[in-house]
């Protein structure tokens, strides 16, 4: 079926960040469906690309780390003639069941769903397992979900990147048994 | 360059309580003397004004004993001391208050401006810190506060005579600066470090009003553009500026204006310009100022290419400032230019290269010749081997800075154990060393800990969170262990890499002097914020940020909460109620709660994201904006 013809990109594996196959072009996505719900959202997504492709994607970043003046920051920044600032990111908020306190994440540094899991699996040093189209994440107790412009909770990896990136309101990395019924649904 | 710590050049004198007039000691209210001294303290300079308090009374014995008094404490600067002298009687109290004329205030929260005014009645000199550094990582919303609008306020009304204030991480306006300008008719020096609020118009308004200018230093400030010409706005005739700052202003100077102010001082020593000012520009400065002893030397790039016509000899006007002893800028070098200044290098003692991204070629013919300096600023581009370049060559290193030149924390780090341990064999009277790297050994900082007692100020900062050794594989206990054993006189640490709970066993316990204490992403548990608060007798200044600390840890600083500057804790484990309990059991300390995002809602409202904690004699401040929470 056309709908998941599109998302071979998605598809997750344990190796690491660019050692997959696809093409890093990017596609314009002409139809996405929500797992969630049934019914069809046609959208025509161009996703831009801030970095070339050959440059190695950036991890995330904790704020204010490394403690350098934002003053001396901007200066070396302006230099190097960088185009991204921090205000034109995407940024969403990530929760993790039991731990403290919230952080932030930029999605525009990522390019696919394997480098933000490296990053969220870093930041909060865990592991996500191994995800399976239909099944979800197994192997682990965490599962990455998000919550989407419709208030939905859904599976990390669930839609197509481009569209996953437009409408991820925020991040949640659900832990134990709430986890596995999303994780379920078809 | 900022000069944080001035030398304590205080000169002793001999005080015979005898021979004061002894009454009853002050009694302990909420505003005893002992805690006021804690958080005001006078400042280092020695200052010898006449008081002008007229004796109307007819002199009976107590007066004259204040009298003698009052000339003898005149003498008296160091903040210390001064403070130990106010506590000997209520006389004492009196006159060490009539003859404090510069007054340091470490934290504006820390007492209200009235309490200020009303216990001096005759300061020239005010020196006001307001946010903490955290904040300067984005670590903090903005509009949290620490405005010196009160302040001018309070000291416009009190003190006429005031001639200097020197802030660091305020909030200044426009209108704070008008005010200034037009309360205080003789005053004479204005710096402003890390503050923010202000624009170019307010500086314009502010150069124009105060005709006795001598200082006025914007360092590290983020000046508004408003588009206002401030340079023109200094006053026509002859000006007795000594020293004039403005890297850090963001827009473009009318040269000329500033060419014919520099015409008119002839007292400017220190002149630091910023990256609008181009290489040909810098030169016509020089030629009218030889004089200069400090010299910013903005982009250190020529406007246009050479054209076939001669262009300027730089080498020669650097050979015709004789004076100059410090250098900074090189905001935009062109590196084929950096030689211009080798005529100077060997008297320079303060050269800081942190803004220009040079490669150790380009370094080591200039720094060969830099026999002299004991301020050595740069960015790791110059690599380790730039590094031991400058071991080799400057001996009389006190101050090292390596910043990075690529603030991430995977990047590359040109610079690594290897420069640190050279640096370490070669500049032997180290004092103070900050250095970024993205990894580190034990066996480099054990090595610095040795070959340089002097050390006290130690800042490591690995960028790579939780870095071991990267030879060995253990945790930087070692290395981190050393330094506060060996360097007996250490009295700021700043802390990186993989780190146990006993590196801050190591720390409490021979961190005798410490105190100033950073710490981020390190240790195991609250046992380690423990041993820093049941040790490290000295700590005035805690700021820890990612760290597994949580209500237990912080319980156990009780104590001493009162006796310290702040503290500061975010991004660990403690919760709402653990730090409302603090608060409460100590009426003295203003604990302050917020997040990084200002309208957050989250469900994790137990937890607190950031902790600022600080001792005060009036209590909680008025002005905390809705995002802050004071328990």
């Amino acid at each position: 079926m056309d709908e998941f013809a599109n998302l071979k990109e998605t598809e997750l594996r344990l190796g690491l960040p660019g050692t997959d196959n696809v093409s890093e072009e990017r596609e314009r996505v002409s139809s996405c469906n929500k797992r969630a719900s049934p019914s069809d959202t046609e959208n025509e997504i161009e996703s831009s690309t801030r970095k070339t492709e050959t440059s190695p994607p950036r991890k995330a970043q904790i704020v204010g780390w490394p403690p350098v003046r934002s003053y001396r920051k901007n200066i070396i920044e302006t230099k190097k003639n960088e185009s991204d600032h921090e205000g034109q990111g995407i940024y969403v908020k990530v929760s993790m069941d039991g731990a403290p306190y919230l952080r932030k994440i930029d999605l525009s540094c990522y390019q696919r769903y394997s480098e933000l899991l490296k990053a969220l699996e870093m930041m909060f040093k865990f592991s996500v397992g191994e995800y399976f189209e239909r099944e979800g994440y197994k192997g682990s107790d965490f599962v990455p979900t998000y919550e989407d412009k419709d208030g939905d909770w859904m599976l990390i990896g669930d839609v197509p990147w481009e569209m996953f990136v437009c409408t991820c309101k925020r991040l949640r990395i659900m832990k134990g048994s709430e986890a596995k019924g999303l994780g379920c649904v078809v | 360059m900022k000069e944080d710590r001035s030398e304590m050049a205080a000169k002793d004198v001999e005080l015979d309580p005898r021979s004061a007039a002894i009454s009853e000691p002050l009694s302990s209210s909420s505003s005893s003397p002992a805690a006021f001294n804690a958080v005001v303290s006078a400042g280092n300079k020695s200052r010898s004004c006449k008081s002008s308090l007229p004796v109307t009374q007819p002199p009976c014995p107590g007066h004259v004993l204040e009298n003698v008094l009052e000339n003898v404490l005149q003498f008296l600067t160091c903040r210390r001391d001064r403070n130990a002298v106010s506590l000997v009687c209520r006389s004492w109290y009196r006159v060490e208050a009539q003859t404090r004329f510069e007054v340091f205030i470490g934290n504006c929260y820390s007492l209200s401006p009235s309490r200020l005014t009303r216990r001096f009645k005759g300061v020239r000199s005010l020196l006001l810190k307001g946010k903490p550094r955290f904040a300067d990582f984005n670590l903090m919303p903005p509009d949290w506060g620490a405005q010196f609008a009160p302040w001018v306020a309070a000291t416009a009304m009190a003190y006429p005579w005031l001639e200097k204030v020197n802030l660091k991480r305020m909030f200044v306006t426009d209108d704070d600066l008008a005010l200034l300008a037009e309360s205080f008719p003789g005053f004479k020096e204005l710096i402003l470090r890390c503050c923010e609020g202000f624009g170019t118009s307010g500086i314009a308004l502010f150069a124009n009003k105060c005709r006795q200018l001598k200082v006025l230093d914007l360092i590290e400030s983020e000046v508004t553009d408003d588009e206002v010409d401030w340079i023109s706005c200094f006053p026509e005739g002859e000006t007795h500026l000594e020293s004039l700052s403005f890297e850090c202003v963001e827009s473009p100077i009318n040269f000329k204006a500033l060419e014919g102010l520099v015409l008119r001082s002839p007292f400017l020593k220190k002149l630091r310009t910023s990256r609008f000012v181009s290489l040909e520009e810098l030169h016509r400065l020089m030629v009218q100022a030889s004089q200069l002893t400090s010299l910013g030397t903005g982009s250190f790039s020529p406007n246009d290419v050479p054209q076939g016509e001669q262009e300027p000899d730089y080498a020669s006007a650097f050979r015709a400032s004789k004076s100059i002893v410090c250098l900074s800028g090189f905001r935009e070098l062109t590196p084929e230019y950096l030689p211009a200044i080798s005529p100077v290098c060997a008297n320079l003692t303060s050269l800081n290269l942190s803004y220009a991204n040079i490669s150790p070629d380009i370094l080591k013919p200039i720094i060969r010749n830099c026999h002299n300096i004991r301020v050595f600023w740069a960015l790791d581009s110059i690599c380790d081997e730039g590094l031991q370049a400058v071991a080799a060559t400057c001996k009389e290193l006190r101050e090292l800075r390596v910043f990075p030149s690529d603030p991430l924390e995977d990047s590359e780090s040109p610079v690594s154990a290897l420069g640190l341990q050279a640096i370490s064999e070669g500049c032997r009277k180290l004092e103070s060393i900050l250095y970024f790297c993205q990894r580190m050994t034990n066996g480099a900082v054990i090595a610095m800990s040795e070959n340089c007692p002097q050390l006290t100020v130690f800042r490591l900062c690995i960028m790579g969170r939780y870095r071991p050794d990267h030879v060995t594989g253990k945790p930087m206990d070692d290395g981190f262990g050393a330094i506060v054993k060996n360097c007996k006189k250490l009295t700021r640490l700043a802390v990186s890499g993989l780190l146990t709970d006993e590196a801050f066993s190591i720390i409490g316990e021979h961190g005798k002097l410490i105190r100033t204490l950073s710490v981020a992403f390190a240790g195991d548990s609250d046992m380690a914020l423990r041993y820093i608060l049941e040790g490290c007798p000295k700590l005035q200044k805690l700021e820890i940020r990612d760290c597994p600390f949580g209500d237990v840890g912080l319980r156990s600083g009780m104590h001493r909460y009162h006796n310290m500057r702040f503290v500061w804790m975010s991004y660990c484990r403690l919760t709402r109620g653990g730090c409302r309990d603090i608060a409460h059991a100590l009426p003295s300390v203003v604990a302050e709660v917020f997040g990084s995002d200002v309208d957050d809602d989250d469900d994790n409202a137990d937890y607190v994201e950031t902790l600022y904690m600080y001792r005060s004699l009036d209590g909680a401040r008025k002005d905390a904006p809705k995002f802050v929470t004071i328990l």
